[in-house]
């Protein structure tokens, strides 16, 4: 199995390790729950290392991604801005889903999800890559930092690192020294994604350890992503169906003369299906795979999962197109049938509950 | 891992007490509630439900999983523990105090085949 550099950090801190894609990562590291919390009210910070950095390098590299990705990284013309974006196959299935920033005319960076790393790395190299040399960035570690007070703990515990990072838009980052600093995240907080040299990774997780920032692992990054109405690749969408299909087709540019792979397919598909989002009504936890019903036939759940920030099940579910917010669906939860209310992801943001009623 | 030597226990992960009333207090162990994580939901069977020996009476839901509870014995549900149906991660911080629900056995019946603390702890390993 796979071990980050931050691997001896995570057992000294007690740990739960867990397979995740092939790669041994925290779980938690005693309660799940106050890890989320610490996120949502507090800073935490997770080993993202498993990921993959793609460096896509010369003078071709924007016109190489136009043609890969489901979005324009055309709309990236500030150095920094981040996109995201869904990577599709002909069929216009998905891929994978990363985000690409602009660092330089000549030098676009991918983040890529650790299972699917290398099949993304066979299938750009697979593409008529004219101009563009691609570099796996296995030398960098990743670190997420996310909560309200995870900048201002950032700058304490780095503050070589606040010059570059403070005038930070949302969705921007910059390069640091040695390290490369965004405003982004995966929890529906503020916060940043450090993208720093492996050698440095250790200390830099004690330095933020030390700062008042909580290590959080997979369990809480998934209830983090769940309530803030973010896609988990392999769980909210696959290969086997389109971003129309999943939630994502904010994430398409389908408009203007731009080719990209699986551009024809998605231009002939209507889907039948969405991606929405459950409340359950009463107790009970709604989980992945479950069947609904609703007055347009049945659909699925694909995440589900009890949201510390709400004390209520939340799920996302693909559902018949025809399914409306505030519509009463059945969820089979174990023997029996829940009723769970259809409401359109997020659910919460910034801390705060976005349900209605709330 | 805490497993008391004056509790006894299944080998799927239920502690059992016997009252002085010969009733039965029922709650799951400390490496059920480690190995779940944290819990969020419980949900605990019906005040007078007549229950089959190793028949699924109640659920425990983690973060992680849903897990069965199990009768220990053929009987009739006497109480039930509805304080940590409100907290279920009462039960994380102590389960032996988080007990689930309390069981009187069928007459003449006695608990079988349950297990001493040690024997728990092997079966553990």
């Amino acid at each position: 199995m796979h071990r980050t550099p931050l691997h001896c950090a995570h057992c000294a801190a007690g740990a739960r390790l867990v397979d995740f894609a092939g790669w041994e990562m925290p779980l938690h590291y005693g309660s799940q729950i106050e890890e989320h919390h610490a996120v949502r009210r507090d800073a935490g910070m997770f080993d993202t290392s498993h990921m993959l950095a793609i460096d896509v390098e010369g003078p071709g590299a924007r016109d190489f991604l136009r043609g890969a990705l489901a979005n324009d990284v055309a709309r990236l013309r500030e150095p920094g801005k981040a996109l995201y974006s869904c990577m599709l196959n002909e069929a216009g299935g998905v891929l994978d889903d990363l985000i690409a920033y602009f660092l330089r005319e000549d030098l676009f960076r991918v983040i890529v999800n650790a299972g699917t790393a290398e099949k993304d790395l066979r299938w750009l190299q697979g593409l008529r890559a004219t101009g563009i040399t691609l570099r796996p960035r296995r030398d960098l570690a990743m670190i997420a930092v996310q909560g309200p007070r995870a900048r201002e703990k950032t700058w304490q515990a780095l503050p070589e690192l606040k010059n570059a990072s403070e005038p930070l838009g949302t969705f921007f980052g910059a390069q640091a020294g040695d390290a490369f600093i965004a405003r982004t995240g995966y929890t529906g907080e503020d916060g940043f994604e450090l993208l720093v040299p492996a050698p440095r990774a250790v200390a830099i997780w004690n330095s933020l350890a030390g700062a008042g920032v909580h290590p959080c692992g997979l369990g809480a990054r998934d209830t983090l992503r769940l309530e803030a109405g973010m896609n988990l690749y392999g769980q909210d969408m696959d290969e086997s169906v389109t971003p129309l299909e999943s939630g994502l087709a904010w994430s398409v540019m389908l408009e203007g003369t731009r080719d990209f792979v699986g551009k024809p397919a998605l231009l002939a598909q209507t889907p039948a299906r969405k991606l929405t989002g459950l409340v359950l009504s009463g107790g009970g936890v709604l989980r992945g795979q479950q069947k609904v019903r609703t007055a347009h036939g049945a659909g699925e759940i694909t995440s589900g999962g009890f949201a510390p920030t709400l004390g209520k099940s939340i799920a996302l579910a693909r559902l018949p197109a025809g399914t409306a917010p505030g519509a009463t669906v059945q969820v089979a939860v174990r023997d029996r049938m829940l009723d769970a209310l259809v409401a359109k992801p997020p659910f919460v943001r910034r801390g705060k509950s976005l349900l209605p009623n709330s | 891992m805490r497993h008391p030597n004056d509790l006894k226990y299944t080998e799927s992960h239920e502690w059992i007490r016997t009252e002085k009333d010969g009733t039965l207090t029922v709650g799951i162990t400390d490496h059920a509630q480690d190995a779940l994580g944290d819990l969020v939901f419980i949900e605990l069977p019906e005040l007078g439900r007549k229950l089959a020996a190793e028949e699924a009476c109640a659920v425990v839901e983690s973060v992680k999983a849903a897990s069965d509870v199990y009768a220990p014995v053929a009987g009739e549900v006497v109480a039930v523990n509805s304080a940590v149906a409100d907290a279920p991660g009462d039960l994380n911080k102590d389960p032996y105090a988080s007990w689930l629900f309390r069981i009187k056995p069928a007459a003449g019946l006695a608990p079988a085949g349950l297990l001493d603390a040690a024997a728990y702890e092997e079966g553990l390993a």
